[in-house]
């Protein structure tokens, strides 16, 4: 096995020190009937073999470098600069772990800071943690801290929230006492009993909500903004979210591969006043025996490691990776290169909406929108993204039997929107 | 320009933050030239004015990272025997088929038709794990090895509550690691802890007590086997068959499967359910602090229970299934970190069932080989043989002050990556060596006498130690003040330096 560098005299002589002769010596404490089971499974594979395997499997999925795709929906298809796959795949920051020896993982440690710092400027919220699984887990834990910080159980959240969000957020507090409110209205839900209010910005479907308003009716009541950003490319446009108490989100689209769905990138910030309820890794910076400025991980009291029971979540491992792709590709982006890819996006997405309203009984639903938007056909939704998807076009997400979400980004060519447009067009005609 | 400032370092180089080398102007992207016209601003909103964020170009980026990464230390790099975490080494073979377009430029919302290869994978994945721990089912959902321990409780919880009454307690072992206890909490369970006994195992008489205290209101038992001690649970059938008789699910943490995968079906010991970290066993990279995954094995009665969605087989189409009426729902968006599946799925064939045998008995090995090397060096709490680590404390040094701390920063300054210190908590000033069985021997045998002379200097110059590491990127660090003062951002670093 090419993995394993042990030789037969190599374990011989150890077995020799450890002063046993079989291996299965080693393994006394366990029932001796449960050892060297049958599996059944296949013998090892040469590199060759299973690359030939894999790359079978690949090909049989129709990806976005060979299809045309409006897909959208909270996983975003962005240009990757070849920069960061170069220094993601650094072995030094690969295969390192989370850095709990600092003085040799400044490298992961001074990273992360950047990423904190990015994600702190980028959402308006003094602090930032070291990243969350995923954007629908950044929510859920985003309203466990509201309950522990107001002392409040209700959480209400807005109608137009990722599905997969929701779902995620109804997990994690099925077994906890409070009311779960899903409420478009929410100066008639939220109440003085309400921990937090939660909107998605912008939302599901593309819209962009007034924050001022919502900051307003939270506040008359002591309940907490959470805003939910799935598409981070946003803040290069919309203003920073800062009338939030809580940010949380999705941060994919900056750096990381669609990659069916995961590994994506969480983040989570917030009020400094919370800090010390907030989950997951923080890095703080501070000074070496020397006096030179260094990174360490800090507030370890809030963790599970520490505070096992009380810890402010058991999240352990989190996205290390994903965030330093971001940061390299942040980092690479800067302040203007950010602020051009959100224009870009929304440009497109502009184009792209005019192209589709100027088709027969196509209309666009919405009032704003970033880079997404919901397009109603004449036709049945569901059945066009079946029928493109044939024909190499991946046309959006259908929300229901009329409505479907499509997204443009920077990658979205005019070619990608005739292509749409006039699949559209023949589906009309042919009516 | 100060030029008193500069000393000679040699290769190390300093680096300081990206924003500290902003200059406006400067860029790493290049886009087509844009400006909206007033139609073409439908955010409803002003346009954002400035963000802060640092303007450099490409070539500083790339040095930037550069010059990080070298002050980092991974698995390529040396011996990691970090207890508990399995860092083994990461093929390269699997980066690259992950970032095979067919896998890495899909969406999980386009048509199930068109990802076939991808949910052949993974239904190739679930079964693999089904076959290797013996048990019904896997979800390959949750996301780390923490969120699969959620996800395996809160399907006991739901299996409890389906037959009226979700109980109250969770017991855990007084050596697990703390997110058995966290995730317990996470869901709402109260934590009786089970004291270790002299050998570090389960004291069976402590668990019988919490049984005959808390009876059918215990929801399950968590435990860690091979232990955080890195010890077999000689009794596991005893316990197994304990928990069982009051209804109770057996839940095995499983970050330490790498000591019997290939080797035993962790059903045969009577686990119901047990979560993998495919960071560790499976060799996906640890990438300095995840992403993971954490996949959970269960028993036939919990199949019910599992989270959406799942893949299955029909005819010869693969399909999610993204509804069922127990199932305790969604836990992470869309279907798990489908890039590391590529990965773990590609370090499985690459083994077969005999390379993982080889695996754990390679693992299992090399620990006892450093278990039986040591022993007279340090202090070994607990008789082996040991499993996939094993566990030493500083006792042995306690008269000359030298600490668990100092052995570790010690070790760096040898190019070793320092074992697991203080955990498991049971034991004082713990140190956790896990070797994995991708090291050579001479790596190991270097190790080892590296450890030897850390001890000896503890014993003839213990003030040495304490002034290591000397040789690292950076000395030994303030945590106190990086916790009493946080400075968590580059913004609130220059209000503390204004
Ligand atoms: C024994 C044990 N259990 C659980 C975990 C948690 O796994 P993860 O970090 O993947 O969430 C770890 C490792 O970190 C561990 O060592």
């Amino acid at each position: 096995m090419r993995y394993i560098p042990l030789s037969e005299q190599d374990k011989q002589q150890m077995l020799e020190r450890c002063g046993v002769t079989d291996i299965n010596a080693l393994f006394c404490h366990a029932p001796q009937h449960t050892l060297d089971p049958a599996y059944n499974l296949p013998n090892h594979m040469g590199e060759l073999e299973v690359e030939r395997h894999l790359v079978s499997l690949a090909n049989k999925n129709k990806d976005f470098a060979h299809n045309t795709s409006f897909l959208g929906a909270g996983c975003y298809r962005h240009h990757i600069p070849a920069t960061v796959d170069m220094v993601i795949q650094r072995s030094e920051f690969l295969t390192a772990y989370t850095p709990y020896q600092p003085e040799i993982a400044q490298g992961t440690l001074m990273a992360l800071f950047e990423f904190q710092s990015y994600i702190s400027t980028l959402t308006g919220q003094p602090v930032a943690n070291a990243s969350m699984y995923d954007g629908a887990t950044a929510m859920a834990e985003a309203a466990l801290m509201a309950q522990r910080v107001t002392k409040r159980s209700n959480i209400v959240y807005d109608t137009d929230i990722h599905p997969d969000y929701k779902a995620v957020l109804k997990t994690y507090l099925s077994h906890i006492d409070g009311e779960f409110t899903e409420s478009a209205s929410p100066a008639e839900t939220v109440n003085e009993q309400t921990a937090a209010y939660i909107v998605q910005w912008p939302n599901f479907k593309g819209d962009i909500a007034d924050l001022n308003k919502l900051k307003s009716t939270c506040q008359q009541q002591g309940a907490l903004l959470i805003v939910v950003v799935t598409e981070i490319v946003a803040l290069g446009i919309l203003p920073a979210p800062n009338q939030a108490d809580i940010v949380v989100g999705e941060a994919q689209s900056i750096g990381n591969a669609m990659s069916y769905g995961g590994p994506h990138l969480g983040f989570f910030a917030c009020q400094e006043s919370m800090v010390r309820q907030m989950p997951g890794r923080l890095c703080g910076q501070t000074t070496d025996a020397d006096g030179r400025t260094s990174y360490v991980l800090t507030l370890n009291t809030r963790e599970q490691h520490i505070r096992r029971a009380k810890a402010t979540s058991n999240i352990c491992t989190n996205q290390g990776l994903c965030a330093l792709a971001f940061t390299v590709h942040m980092s690479l982006l800067g302040e203007q290169g950010f602020k051009q890819l959100a224009q870009i996006n929304h440009q497109n997405a502009c184009h792209l909406a005019d192209a589709l309203t100027s088709l027969n009984g196509v209309q666009v639903l919405n009032t704003t929108f970033f880079n997404e938007f919901v397009v109603r056909l004449p036709f049945s939704a569901p059945k066009l993204v079946a029928d493109l998807a044939n024909e190499g076009i991946l046309a959006g997400y259908a929300l229901n039997d009329t409505d479907l979400l499509v997204c443009a980004t920077e990658m979205t060519t005019n070619e990608d929107m005739h292509h749409l447009v006039q699949a559209i067009r023949i589906e009309i005609e042919g009516k | 320009m100060t030029v008193n400032k500069r000393n000679p370092q040699g290769l190390l180089l300093e680096e300081v933050l990206l924003y500290e080398q902003s200059h406006s102007g400067r860029m790493g992207v290049d886009f087509r030239a844009v400006s909206l016209s007033k139609d073409e601003q439908r955010t409803g909103l002003p346009l954002r004015e400035s963000i802060e964020l640092p303007e450099v170009s490409e070539p500083q980026v790339v040095r930037h990272f550069v010059r990080l990464s070298q002050k980092n230390y991974g698995i390529d790099s040396g011996f990691f025997p970090l207890g508990s975490c399995t860092m083994k080494h990461n093929p390269r073979l699997n980066e690259k088929l992950a970032r095979l377009s067919g896998f890495s430029q899909i969406h999980p919302l386009q048509p199930q038709s068109t990802v076939q290869g991808m949910l052949e994978l993974m239904f190739n994945l679930q079964n693999w794990l089904n076959e290797l721990s013996g048990l019904a089912q896997t979800t390959l959902c949750p996301a780390a090895g923490a969120h699969g321990e959620l996800t395996g409780i809160m399907m006991i919880r739901a299996a409890h509550e389906d037959k009226g009454n979700a109980r109250k307690v969770v017991l855990v072992p007084d050596s697990a690691h703390g997110t058995n206890p966290a995730t317990a909490a996470m869901n709402g369970y109260k934590i009786v802890e089970i004291k270790s006994d002299t050998n570090g195992l389960v004291d069976i008489q402590a668990l019988d007590a919490a049984i005959e205290k808390h009876g059918t209101d215990i929801a399950a038992f968590m435990l860690t086997n091979p232990s955080t001690c890195g010890l077999f649970e000689p009794n596991i059938l005893n316990i197994a068959e304990k928990i069982h008789k009051i209804g109770a699910y057996f839940y095995c943490d499983g970050a330490n499967f790498n000591a019997i995968v290939g080797k035993i079906k962790p059903a045969d010991l009577g686990i119901d359910v047990m979560q993998y970290n495919l960071h560790k066993t499976f060799s996906t990279p640890h990438g300095g602090g995840g992403p993971g995954s954490g996949p959970v094995s269960v028993c036939a009665e919990l199949t019910p229970y599992l989270p959406i969605p799942l893949v299955v087989k029909e005819g010869d189409n693969f399909k999610l299934i993204e509804e069922a009426p127990k199932s305790i729902g969604k836990i992470k968006g869309y279907h798990g970190q489908a890039g590391m599946f590529v990965r773990a799925y590609a370090y499985m064939l690459s083994h077969g069932k005999d390379g993982l045998k080889q695996v754990a008995e390679a693992a299992v090995l090399n620990a006892n080989y450093i278990m039986h090397s040591l022993k007279d060096d340090y202090f070994m709490p607990f008789n082996g043989p040991c499993m996939h680590e094993c566990l030493f404390t500083d006792k042995q040094q306690k008269e000359t002050g030298v600490t668990t701390l100092d052995i570790a920063k010690g070790l760096t300054d040898y190019g070793f990556h320092p074992m697991t210190t203080y955990f498991p908590l049971i034991v004082g000033g713990a140190m956790l060596i896990e070797p994995t069985e991708t090291e050579p021997k001479e790596a190991i045998d270097e190790f080892i006498l590296t450890m030897k002379e850390l001890a000896n200097i503890a014993q003839q110059n213990p003030e040495a130690i304490k002034q290591m590491p000397q040789h690292t990127p950076r000395k030994r660090l303030d945590e106190v003040t990086a916790a009493r003062n946080p400075i968590l951002t580059y913004q609130m670093s220059r209000q503390t330096q204004a």
